[in-house]
This record gives structure tokens, C-alpha cells and sequence, in this order.
């Protein structure tokens, strides 16, 4: 059974296309087309329904020890009001998923989880907790929806008034009322542009949505689908759960390195990351540089011998050629090295390229 | 939806256009544009391929995903419409005007819906 975030009204009036994704109904596009709405957020706004996302609570006087604990990044220095991104590895040094925390104090945090891992995140991170701690699964009473995009700031001010919004990137205040709702927002989001994450109960959401799109009306805001979440996500070269990350992949083989923190005295699966040393294979970048688009999981060549495959790939709207990301053994993996990639039987030419294929 | 009466359709979203020599033109209904979304490659047969009707005849991609396109007729391809190479948009923006291939020994024109019967296998979907 396929759950609706509570915008799914909102978006059959916009036209949504919908489709299942981590069990709930989202629009894959709306009838701008996903070329337009990746377009609408590089040059302009978007506005994403992403209130399928885990939200979790953890609070308590051994809060911060058990964020140590249970993810890879350090989170000693951290401030309050910062959001930090970190994996989250299992004792063998997979990945449980990746995340990101947003911290009150020294003894609360929001950790926000990808939808599709929720369920397992939460019972992992659960069975881990040790000392006085308390860990809420909070996501049915959140929606959440991103504004992204560099007219943003001025889209999101129109709402907002005289309040101070966060600015520097990676940051958050809460409460922040827009056009009268109270939110968290945070100066994050999965596009590669800058932006808005706002946080609000699900009662609000419809209201919060239609007054953004109003307030953005004249910026060129257009709501956006997880069609362009994709490919946006992509050309930016950020990695997704279960493509260039999952259980059999590590954080550095993921090129995650500066998000593992191998000085912290200990957290769940150090020591097997440890033992590893250093990856045989990396992500890297491809441009397809012959005719054709690489999805994800086709094998990828060099002189005739198989090096690793495609974790995700699309046509790079923006970009105006096709991208993909591979896991490639680690010898093939310099910038310029030409390769070959199997798409459905038929080889076509492609070069390692470095990451991210956009930056702002 | 907008399928012009003149041509005939298969149930798999392709058109077929009768032209004067025996020979005809396939291309993609609006439906089949429309749920595909933004065209962004074609992948198009060898002058000289010959299909059986419901053969993959070639592919497109969206931005999304990749897409089969069945041969709805038997034949032999006469011609392909190179100008898609460039610009696979156009059969978003004009999907009874951007023909992928040009069939001759055509067979099977008997199995094709007309219009009507057409939107009426798309209303069923």
C-alpha cells in the first residue's frame, strides 16, 4: 500500500505525475517536464515535496555520546544550530545509510534519514543506544518541503518579514514563521544551488506550499519532481543510498572520506574500516563522451578487461550531456582515462571526469 | 489526448502513416511522449533492417528511463530520420511530425487500430 505525504493533494492540482517511491505516491514531474523543472532550479527556484524523509529526535544527557557512536563524522566541535551530514556504517563498515544532523544543543538532535531506510534506521539505531537517551521516531508528524534554487532567499523572505533567516550554508533556526506557519529551516538540500529546507507539521504543508509557490510566482519558482531531484542530485555528484552507497560499499569507497573520522576514538564499525585500508575501488565521475545515456549498474571497460560498473546516470539537463557515476577499480580511476560502458549490449566510450560534474 | 484520424496506431503507442508507394512512416503518439516526458535520445535501426511485427525496433530515453519501440507492421527500413540524432525533443513537441523510420514490404496494416479504437485502448490503461 502506497502512503500520500500530505501535499499529495497539492500536487494532483499542480498536475503531478504520480509514482511510487519508498512507499509513498510522489510526482516523478508535473507537466513543465523535467528538462524545465531541473532548468527552473539552476537558473531560478524549485519547490520539492520531500516530506517522505525520516525525521528523528534524539534527546538526553547522553545524546551527543551516542551521535558519536552511532555515526562516522565528529560531531565534537559542532555548534548549536549547525547541521552536519554524516554516514552511518554497520559494524563491517557498510552503510546503514546516510544522514543529516541538525543540533539544538548538547542534548538534542534532529537526524533526518532517507525515506526508504527509515524503518531499518531506526531499529539499528535503537538496538545501539546505551546511557540516558531518548530516540523518537518523529517522521509521521513532520512534512517537509525544499526550496532550492538562487532565488530562493528572496522567494522565502516575501513569507518571512523582519526574522533573521539562517544564512550560512548548513545551518537552521527553529522556529522560523513563514507566512505565519512555524518551520525549521536549514540552508540545505540535495540540488547543488542553494536554498531551503523547511520542517512543518503535516496539517500546515498544503498551506506552507501554496504560499511559497504564490510568493515565487514572479521569481520563476515551478514545483519540481523526483525526476529532477535526480538529475539534479546527479550533476552535483551527490550520492544516493543504494546506488553509490548501500551495505556492501564502504563511505571512502564512496569518496566519503572527509566524513569518516578515523582520529574519533571510537563509533560503529571503525575498526573494520580500519582493517580495510585503503579502497581497491572509488567512485568516480564518467562523461559519456560517445552516443547514449549509462544507467545505473552497466559494466564499465578499459582495454577489453571489466573495472566496475555505473551506481546511477542520466542525461545532465543542465549539462547537455549524459553523466553517470561507477565504482571503478582504483588504477582506472584518473581524471581523462577513457572507458568504455555496456549499455544494453552496446558498448559505448566514456571518460573518467572529475566530481561534481556542477558546482555553483 | 490527440491522435489524428488519417493515421493508424498500434496498442504499444506507435502511428503509422500509409504513403502513396506501399511504404510507411512509424512514429510515437502523443501518449507515448507524453508518458515518456522529455526525449533526450534516440537509439534508431540500420537502413536495411528488416522486423516482424512486435520486434523491438529501436529505443529512446527520456530523462528518466529507456523506452522499447515495437515495429508495429512488419517491413524493411528504407529510411530513418537522422534529424532525431540532434534533436530527439522534436517528438516531444511534435510527435506526428517527427517519424522515426520509413518502412517498405510492409505487413500487418490489418492489425492496426484507427483512431477511435485507439483512445479507446488508451482510456482502458
Amino acid at each position: 500500500m502506497q502512503l500520500k505525504t500530505p501535499l499529495y493533494d497539492s500536487h494532483v492540482a499542480c498536475g503531478g505525475k504520480m509514482v511510487p517511491f519508498a512507499g509513498y505516491l510522489l510526482p516523478v514531474q508535473y507537466p513543465t517536464g523535467v528538462i524545465a523543472e531541473h532548468m527552473a532550479v539552476r537558473t531560478h527556484a524549485g519547490l520539492f515535496d520531500v516530506s517522505h524523509m525520516g525525521e528523528v529526535m534524539i534527546t538526553g544527557p547522553d545524546a551527543f555520546a551516542n551521535i558519536q557512536n552511532l555515526f562516522t563524522n565528529d560531531f565534537t566541535s559542532m555548534v548549536d544550530g549547525k547541521v552536519r551530514y554524516s554516514p552511518m556504517c554497520y559494524e563491517n563498515g557498510g552503510v546503514v545509510d546516510d544522514l543529516i544532523v541538525y543540533r539544538y544543543h548538547q542534548e538534542k538532535y534532529l537526524v533526518v534519514v532517507n525515506a526508504s531506510n527509515r524503518h531499518k534506521d531506526v531499529e539499528w539505531m535503537k538496538s545501539h543506544l546505551f546511557g540516558d537517551v531518548k530516540l523518537e521516531d518523529c517522521s509521521d508528524q513532520v512534512a517537509q518541503v525544499a526550496l532550492q534554487g538562487p532565488a530562493s532567499a528572496k522567494i522565502l523572505s516575501k513569507l518571512t518579514g523582519a526574522q533573521e533567516l539562517p544564512v550560512k550554508f548548513y545551518t537552521f533556526k527553529d522556529p522560523i514563521l513563514v507566512g505565519g506557519v512555524s518551520c525549521i529551516v536549514s540552508t540545505t538540500g540535495y540540488t547543488g544551488e542553494s536554498g531551503y529546507e523547511c520542517y512543518c507539521a503535516p496539517a500546515d504543508a498544503p498551506k506552507l506550499w501554496n504560499m511559497l509557490l504564490e510568493a515565487g510566482k514572479d521569481e520563476g519558482l515551478i514545483p519540481c519532481g523526483l525526476g529532477a531531484r535526480d538529475t539534479l542530485r546527479l550533476e552535483a555528484a551527490m550520492p544516493l543510498y543504494g546506488h553509490e552507497m548501500d551495505e556492501t560499499i564502504t563511505p571512502f569507497e564512496t569518496g566519503l572520506g572527509s566524513y569518516v573520522k578515523m582520529a574519533k576514538s571510537d563509533f560503529i564499525g571503525k575498526n573494520a574500516l580500519e582493517a580495510k585500508g585503503e579502497p581497491t575501488r572509488v567512485r568516480v565521475g564518467l562523461k559519456i563522451t560517445g552516443r547514449g545515456i549509462a544507467r545505473e549498474e552497466c559494466d564499465v571497460y578499459a582495454g577489453g578487461q571489466k573495472i566496475g560498473r555505473t551506481t546511477s546516470g542520466t542525461h545532465g539537463p543542465f549539462l547537455g550531456y549524459a553523466i553517470a557515476m561507477a565504482l571503478l577499480d582504483r588504477s582506472f580511476g584518473e581524471v581523462g582515462a577513457p572507458v568504455e560502458i555496456d549499455v544494453r549490449g552496446r558498448k559505448i566510450t566514456a571518460e573518467v571526469a572529475p566530481l561534481p560534474f556542477y558546482k555553483k | 489526448m490527440n491522435a489524428p484520424k488519417e493515421l493508424l496506431y498500434a496498442k504499444s503507442h506507435e502511428w503509422v502513416k500509409k504513403l502513396d508507394d506501399g511504404s510507411v512512416l512509424i512514429g510515437l503518439s502523443d501518449k507515448a511522449q507524453s508518458d515518456l516526458g522529455d526525449l533526450v535520445f534516440v537509439n534508431l535501426p540500420a537502413v536495411g533492417d528488416s522486423f516482424a511485427a512486435e520486434d523491438t525496433m529501436c529505443d529512446v530515453e527520456s530523462v528518466k528511463a529507456v523506452s522499447d519501440v515495437y515495429a508495429p507492421v512488419g517491413g524493411t527500413v528504407s529510411a530513418v530520420n537522422e534529424s532525431l540524432i540532434d534533436a530527439p525533443e522534436a517528438i516531444n513537441k511534435d510527435p506526428y511530425g517527427a517519424w522515426l523510420v520509413k518502412l517498405t514490404d510492409v505487413s500487418g496494416l490489418e492489425n492496426l487500430l484507427d483512431a477511435d479504437a485507439y483512445i479507446a485502448v488508451c482510456g482502458e490503461e
